[in-house]
């Protein structure tokens, strides 16, 4: 069943994938904007305090980053396992 | 030309602009008109995308709560972008390979059973008109300022022209009239806000002019407003938390599972060419969010900072002590915007301790050496009550800006209120009529009853989300976020187990998606009142307000999704698993080669 064992890596790797995205997408906001907040407005971004920040700006601009990363990414996978559209 | 002029000038403009558009696109072909998306760019597509999702809670409420809640306010600006990362990743790639047009119909689908499709519906339909009653509020406030009327009558009138916007329907499936809305909002949106950041800062970034110094002085201005702020009693700025830590990453999260719940934004992924764009267009659509949801954490500490500057001069840019007598304005010299807010009766001016003069204070601080300075230079209580809904369009007003910025951003409220109403009653319609009439009640019924059972649907749904906004459970983007912990404890994790689970089967699903709405509904139910009619709340049968680990009712949804996931996988457990050619199907979702233009269109 080669079929089946490609469709597994596939699904492995693309899991692979959203699994370390997770983790930054869910450190950005949850952990340095949120849990974490008070230690890091210790830390100054110019006149923003930086949990604030995080909090308030520097997480909504990673999660773009995140998203482009994802498609581009997944893109390769697709690829490398020949199961891309056309 | 006054003012009054101006605003109408600009909102007839807008009007016509939209309509203009609707028309000289309906003249091109028909298949245009309809494969919404599907020879657009993405990057348009992520424009129209932006315009739809962007609503009276973003545009008119977001940045007048953030203005009142300070750094506890991330909470809608994380919320409500983050979830774009869950869309993008675990959704929106999978149902566009599904190829179905809507979220009942994939999980009709998935877990091979019509109870689950109707059940998705109810989902469905609680939490769009709870998200339509918070887009009603919104809609008053504009209205009534605009037209210089109570929020009431603002509301009514309101409800007329989101009618007569959705049934006129078509324009909704127009992209390019929503890009023109989303260009109209945008601008609407940053042009007062970089004339507010270049008077405060010097800087014309919002973005960057909130991380900047007071021109003048070299304090910076977050530093300014946490101290003027802890002068007047209120929590300090940039550290106050809605509650709890706990509380606040709760109702995050709830914001950010029930975006990628919600089903008016997931049906914009199905019309996409590929699975391939599905994936970038996610990222786009956040792309042109983001210059909303940026600018406003600067536009709500600017409105703060420039309402405690009319309020008590002097106080923010020549450090007077707001104890002064004679610090606080008079009442008689207020500036006008306050005369024209105090018609809509949104902004309210009570003479406590009758010195003729504004004391704008936190009387409920908690500071008792706070309290005794009060106490002592006279004041007896608050006597300014803003409703926060009314910051950011009252705020080109606060800062003196010219009369045409404050036109353009009443026709930027009115456009965002007006799109993403229009949208949701479109997935309340197709709900109805598509999913339930004629999938399951009556499958023979003709295009034309079809039709006509979406336009009064559309219609019930108006009149019953327009008379609970009259009494609204919160301000719009309060009650929007009860919408969002609706759909993130009935829809998303059906529809993530549907595609990262094979095994699950129709009874976990239908019995999570019940358990976690009804879970939900009971805890919100409890303190806005049953369907949310004031006078029905029975908050004694849970113990006290947010009695569950201090969690608001708007942050449950969290909670809600966490039973939902709990419970479909428990009765999966003990029940049979799901036919060969279901696991199989689930299989081919998750790969992208194979997909096809979508088809079952209504």
């Amino acid at each position: 069943m080669k079929e089946d064992d490609n469709s597994h890596a596939y699904w492995k790797a693309t899991i692979g994938l959203l699994t370390k995205i997770l983790i930054v997408w869910f450190v950005v906001s949850f952990g340095a904007g949120i849990l974490f907040a008070d230690l890091l407005n210790n830390i100054k971004l110019g006149g923003y305090p930086l949990g604030f920040w995080f909090a308030h700006q520097g997480s909504i601009y990673i999660f773009i980053v995140l998203i482009f990363y994802y498609a581009k990414k997944m893109n390769d996978i697709d690829r490398q396992f020949d199961v891309h559209e056309d | 030309m006054d003012l009054q002029t101006t605003i109408y000038i600009y909102v007839g403009l807008s009007f016509a602009l939209y309509i203009g558009i609707a028309i000289w696109a309906r003249a091109g072909s028909t298949s245009e008109f309809y494969a919404a998306g599907g020879s657009v760019h993405p990057v348009m597509n992520g424009m129209a995308t932006a315009a739809d999702w962007m609503s009276a809670a973003s545009f008119i409420s977001m940045a007048g709560l953030i203005s009142n809640m300070g750094y506890g306010g991330g909470l809608f600006l994380m919320g409500w972008t983050g979830g774009y990362v869950l869309l993008a990743m675990l959704l929106a790639p999978y149902l566009r390979k599904f190829g179905k047009f809507t979220v009942p119909q994939f999980i009709g689908d998935r877990f091979y059973s019509k109870s689950a499709s109707t059940v998705a519906v109810v989902c469905l339909l609680t939490a769009s008109i709870t998200y339509i009653i918070g887009q009603m509020t919104g809609v008053g406030v504009a209205f009534s300022r605009f037209l210089g009327v109570s929020s009431e009558v603002g509301i009514y009138v309101g409800m007329a022209i989101v009618f007569a916007y959705a049934v006129f329907g078509g324009m909704k499936g127009i992209t390019y009239t929503q890009v023109a809305q989303y260009i109209v909002l945008i601008l609407a949106y940053t042009i007062p806000a970089v004339f507010i950041s270049l008077q405060l800062t010097g800087n014309p970034v919002p973005q960057l002019g909130l991380g900047s110094s007071l021109v003048g002085q070299d304090i910076s201005l977050l530093a300014k407003l946490d101290q003027v702020v802890t002068d007047l009693g209120f929590g300090q700025y940039t550290t106050s938390l809605p509650g709890s830590t706990l509380n606040m990453f709760m109702y995050t999260l709830s914001l950010m599972i029930g975006t990628a719940g919600l089903p008016h934004v997931i049906m914009r992924f199905f019309t996409v060419p590929s699975v391939k764009d599905a994936r970038s267009s996610a990222g786009w659509a956040l792309v042109f969010i983001a210059i909303l949801y940026t600018t406003a954490p600067a536009v709500a500490a600017m409105a703060k900072t420039n309402l405690i500057r009319t309020v008590t001069p002097g106080v923010v840019m020549q450090n007077t002590n707001v104890f002064d007598k004679d610090v606080a304005i008079k009442y008689d010299e207020r500036p006008d915007w306050m005369k024209r807010w105090e018609k809509t009766g949104l902004l309210k001016f009570e003479d406590k301790n009758g010195d003729g003069r504004i004391q704008y204070y936190n009387d409920a601080s908690k500071n008792a050496d706070f309290q005794k300075r009060a106490a002592d230079a006279g004041w007896k209580g608050n006597e300014l009550s803003v409703n926060a809904d009314i910051i950011v369009l009252a705020n080109p007003e606060i800062a003196l800006l010219p009369n045409w910025v404050i036109a353009l951003v009443a026709a930027g409220g009115l456009a965002a209120a007006l799109s993403t109403a229009a949208g949701l009653l479109m997935a309340i319609s197709s709900a109805v009529s598509h999913d339930l009439v004629k999938g399951i009640f009556a499958p023979n019924i003709s295009e034309k009853g079809e039709l006509m059972a979406g336009k009064i649907s559309m219609a019930v749904a108006i009149v019953i989300s327009g008379w609970l906004g009259l009494n609204p459970p919160g301000f719009a983007a309060g009650t929007v976020a009860l919408a969002f912990g609706i759909a993130a404890s009935s829809l998303f994790p059906a529809i993530m187990m549907g595609i990262f689970s094979k095994k699950m089967n129709k009874e976990g699903a239908i019995a999570g998606m019940l358990s976690g709405l009804f879970v939900t509904l009971f805890y919100v139910f409890a303190h806005k009142g049953l369907f949310f009619v004031k006078g029905t709340e029975y908050l004694g049968l849970i113990g006290g307000p947010n009695s569950f680990f201090g969690i608001t009712p708007e942050a449950f949804g969290a909670v809600g999704a966490m039973v939902n996931f709990a419970v479909a996988f428990l009765v999966d457990k003990v029940t049979k698993e799901p036919p060969e050619h279901i696991q199989a199907m689930v299989e081919a979702v998750r790969i992208p080669r194979g997909s096809r233009a979508v088809d079952g269109a209504h």
